[in-house]
């Protein structure tokens, strides 16, 4: 064949096969969210009351025990399961009942929840409960939010600084 | 036949065209591959040099590199980007070959199933990379990729929660950063010598000619258009409209319509599949081949021409006078054949009225079997202008030249024909070999045709003598598509071999 048409016809094929390579590293672009839409993202970690408390052995138990075993109290480290609630505007955002972490159950909940909203003004409304000895929620969060379209809008914990807040 | 198969063996019979078969970018797939990955390694070490692997630097740094630099860095970044995705699509198409041409289960399985997590290997090293520019994509890519882990039994704590607020730390980005420059790259170099172990005389630098067309045509498109960032991560913003690299970053999406666990599900039962598919249904492999030892002077020749590494050469172990035998490992064996076509023993000539034993043979057709069967077909040629076909069965159903004066004799692969079988026929009355096998550049087995070729020419052992007279010999090449060509060429060798005999036979009368 002649070269010149052989070379013309490499380049046809290397411009579609680059063509392909240009296109879709960065097309059609992906639209993770609508225009007026923000995220409200729940992300927070929490280790949440003991099951039960420490409660002293008796010393018939004591007796039942291995001599290097006989500790006076016993400790279950059995953790209470994370049940919450998040409402915006009364609605229901998500809810759950997370068991904590590990073959014990004696570890920590690890929350995170991604909520894609219409941006605006809300009601933002969340509740917790982290004892199992406890009925209904053993913390509570209410807040008024303007929400920016592609807004990220973090809603976190701190047990330590009194539970919920925005970030 | 096959659909896939025919539209496959179309496009790259169009490629042959423009490329010819040496440059053919889908008979040198893999060899490009690599070639792709050369230019990542080179591009991404003159990166490295101005790239600050700090939270805080880093967009900087990829912003300098893109706009300051723009002329070599910038350059360098699209070449990147753009090889790393050029590197995709071969890999794809190579798979994609793999299965179309239904080369991906018996003796292949290994090949196939170590290179379905190679390719996944690609992936998370192209996603580590998209992660170290830190803009609104990498922020996307690093939350995402953060739910997905977190999905995963793995890591007690949550991933996730890093990248919400300011919580990121230098030490994870640096982590990050190690992973892509170096400890996923070396996985991936591990990966591939894995994929590429059973296979023996591996090529994996591209033709000249092909990787200078692709270098310019990456760098073409480098400057027209170049590699570019998002704005620069922030965590209190959710990036409505993302540029994705739909080559790296198909999977995310998912995220939007699936939980990332059911994500996990979708992607690992594909992953599964792909790597069960050589047992969908199984392909049996036929027997190994065998040594004779008493026919085997240790020449390592089959050693050499084994596209499998199936063979390999140990001390003597018979207390023959040769320093030297060869054995034969079953799982790698392919059945080809192709070991029975380089022993200098396989000589149709040799042990002639008595069992013709070679030094390695295939149990279910050995080579006195084949020259016997050599014999019968040259006893059942009619008429003038004898013409004996020899082929391979992974080609084209050459049957259809069958006539009384044509006859056909089917190999497991045209590297299975000792040379010398040619010579036999053209010595039993035969007055033209024509041969024929799989495309140039496309063997069935890989190397079948190529040392064909070779033994052809006389630069590979055992050769085609030159008392064997070229004029009466014709090799062709076609593919399950090329029936037309096919039977042109042959109509032509027909009309050639009819030439000569008249000649010779103008020339006789003239004697007389």
């Amino acid at each position: 064949m002649n070269k010149v048409l052989r070379y013309g016809l490499q380049i046809v094929n290397y411009t579609l096969f680059m063509a392909v390579v240009w296109y879709f590293s960065t097309k059609p672009p992906y639209h993770h969210l609508e225009n007026d839409q923000a995220v409200i993202t729940l992300s927070f970690s929490h280790a949440t009351k003991l099951r039960e408390a420490c409660r002293k052995l008796s010393q018939q138990e004591l007796m039942k025990l291995a001599p290097n075993m006989r500790l006076p109290m016993d400790c279950p480290r059995e953790r209470s399961p994370l049940t919450f609630g998040l409402y915006m505007d009364d609605k229901l955002l998500t809810k759950a009942s997370i068991e904590p972490l590990g073959f014990r159950r004696d570890q920590g909940v690890n929350v995170f929840r991604r909520i894609k909203v219409q941006a605006g003004k809300h009601n933002l409304r969340v509740w917790m409960n982290d004892d199992v000895n406890v009925a209904g929620p053993t913390y509570h969060y209410e807040q008024v939010v303007n929400l920016k379209p592609e807004q990220q809008l973090l809603l976190d914990f701190d047990a330590g600084s009194g539970g919920f807040f925005t970030n | 036949m096959n659909p896939i198969k025919h539209a496959y063996l179309a496009m790259e019979a169009w490629l042959n065209i423009a490329f010819s078969s040496e440059w053919n970018p889908l008979y040198n797939l893999g060899r490009l591959a690599f070639f792709f990955f050369w230019v990542v390694l080179i591009s991404g070490l003159y990166l490295f040099i101005f790239f600050d692997t700090s939270l805080s630097g880093a967009y900087v740094s990829v912003d300098y590199i893109t706009n300051e630099q723009w002329y070599i860095a910038g350059v360098m970044r699209s070449l990147h980007r753009y090889a790393s995705d050029a590197a995709v699509i071969t890999i794809l198409l190579h798979m994609f070959r793999e299965f179309a041409l239904g080369r991906y289960h018996g003796f292949r399985w290994f090949s196939w199933l170590t290179g379905v997590p190679t390719l996944w290997i690609v992936i998370t090293l192209g996603i580590t990379g998209y992660w170290l520019v830190w803009d609104e994509l990498a922020l996307y890519v690093a939350m995402l990729s953060s739910q997905l882990i977190d999905a995963l039994p793995l890591i007690p704590g949550s991933m996730s929660s890093n990248f919400v607020g300011h919580q990121m730390s230098d030490r994870f980005f640096t982590l990050m950063a190690f992973l892509h420059l170096l400890g996923q790259p070396l996985f991936l170099i591990f990966a591939l010598w894995i994929h590429v172990k059973r296979l023996s005389l591996v090529k994996v630098t591209a033709p000249k000619g092909l990787a200078i067309g692709s270098l310019i045509a990456l760098l073409v498109l480098s400057l027209i258009s170049p590699a570019v960032s998002h704005q620069a991560a922030d965590a209190g913003k959710v990036t409505a409209v993302l540029n994705l690299d739909w080559f790296y970053l198909n999977v995310y999406p998912l995220i939007d319509y699936f939980s990332a666990g059911q994500t996990w599900v979708i992607t690992l039962s594909i992953t599964l599949f792909l790597m069960l598919m050589p047992w969908l249904p199984p392909r049996k492999t036929g027997p190994a081949a065998e040594v004779h030892l008493d026919h085997c002077n240790g020449c390592e020749q089959c050693a050499e021409d084994c596209p499998y590494d199936a063979i390999s050469v140990q001390a003597r172990t018979d207390g023959a006078k040769f320093e030297h035998e060869v054995k034969v490992n079953p799982d790698l064996c392919a059945a080809c054949g192709i070991c029975v076509g380089s022993c200098p023993s396989s000589n149709p000539f040799r042990q002639k009225n008595e069992l013709l034993v070679t030094g390695i043979d295939m149990p279910q057709m050995p080579i006195n079997d084949i020259r016997d069967h050599m014999d019968k077909t040259i006893k059942n040629l009619q008429g003038d202008n004898k013409i004996i076909i020899l082929g391979c069965e992974h080609a084209l159903d050459f049957s259809v030249l069958e006539a009384p004066n044509v006859q056909v004799m089917s190999l497991f692969c045209i590297g299975m024909m000792p040379a010398t079988l040619v010579e036999y026929a053209l010595a039993h009355g035969v007055d033209g070999v024509f041969v024929t096998g799989c495309r140039t550049g496309d063997c069935y087995f890989r190397y079948g045709n190529v040392w064909m070729d070779k033994r052809f020419e006389g630069s590979r052992q055992p050769i085609l003598r030159h008392r064997a007279d070229r004029s009466h010999i014709k090799v062709s090449r076609a593919a399950v598509t090329d029936k037309k060509s096919l039977q042109q060429e042959f109509a032509e060798f027909q009309k050639h071999i009819t030439t000569l005999n008249n000649a010779k036979t103008s020339a006789e009368s003239a004697d007389e």
